[in-house]
């Protein structure tokens, strides 16, 4: 049962992660990818208030492990700075590692923070 | 800006046949991304069940998982862009959906932020650093491996 919560969600925050970049891209023509960062972000947040929230089980694997695992993705950011740095775009390539990593861990303290506050 | 290769291993709009294929394949790429998300989920959840975190241990389950999608999407990359004219298909089946759902930010940022207490806080900058690096490192070993590869059975 949990397994089928888990594809689920999956199966929304994948496409829901194409579909965002997609938007983004459309209206923001940079080399940096701010469409991944945006998802990243994202998903860092919900997850943190899921778990700040104690959701019961079927919950977070539907919501969490499922829809944010995959809205979120580590593969693209990592290909991304890969890319970027074989293009020679050191700075882009570099500020995106340091900006995904604290913004992301940043959004799930807070949401955590919050959402256990306003829980608790 | 050249035209090339994609950055963004999702979707670039840069590259004209990706900015195409969501009005040329309709359902069918998002159908195949939501599969191949599910899926690449599944095999996450199945692997962590399989390999517990205990409470303040290292997140040795997610840890892998990243590390092999990250190594993972630099061979496919590298066969969809440069070597294969594969079926339009592939890249949001294998890349965005299954790679994508495998590997995860969110759980990343908030496994590390369950060991921000003080027993653990350097458990937490380990993992944090430690999966930075490794991916970062996978990534283009997994990109160079298969060009080499490629390049070595073209000439043979």
């Amino acid at each position: 049962m949990t397994a089928v919560l888990v594809f689920l969600g999956a199966a929304v925050g994948a496409p829901l992660r194409y579909l965002t970049d997609r938007l983004v891209q459309s209206r923001h023509d940079s080399l940096f990818p701010w469409g991944t960062l945006t998802v990243n972000l994202a998903g860092c947040l919900v997850l943190g208030a899921l778990t700040g929230a104690a959701v019961s089980d079927p919950v977070l694997a539907v919501a969490g492990t499922g829809f944010c695992g995959a809205l979120t993705t580590y593969s693209t950011f990592s290909y991304e700075t890969f890319r970027l740095a074989e293009r020679r775009s050191y700075f882009y390539a570099a500020t995106n590692v340091v900006v995904s990593v604290v913004a992301g861990l940043g959004a799930a303290l807070l949401a955590y923070t919050v959402a256990a506050g306003l829980v608790g | 800006m050249d035209v090339g290769e994609p950055i963004d291993p999702d979707i670039d709009l840069r590259v004209p046949v990706q900015r195409r294929e969501l009005a040329a394949h309709h359902g069918r790429v998002l159908a195949a991304i939501a599969l191949g998300g599910g899926l690449g989920a599944l095999a996450r959840y199945g692997l962590a069940q399989l390999w517990p975190t205990r409470p303040g241990g290292f997140p040795w389950a997610t840890f892998v998982t990243n590390v092999a999608g990250c190594l993972l999407i630099g061979v496919l990359m590298v066969l969809v862009t440069e070597v294969w004219a594969v079926h339009p298909l592939v890249r949001p089946l294998l890349g965005v959906g299954f790679l994508g759902g495998f590997t995860t930010f969110s759980t990343y940022a908030v496994e590390t932020r369950g060991l921000l207490t003080p027993g653990t806080v350097g458990l937490a900058f380990g993992y944090v650093a430690g999966t930075l690096v490794a991916a970062l490192l996978a990534t283009p070993a997994g990109a160079h491996a298969t060009r080499a590869l490629v390049r070595g059975r073209a000439t043979t």
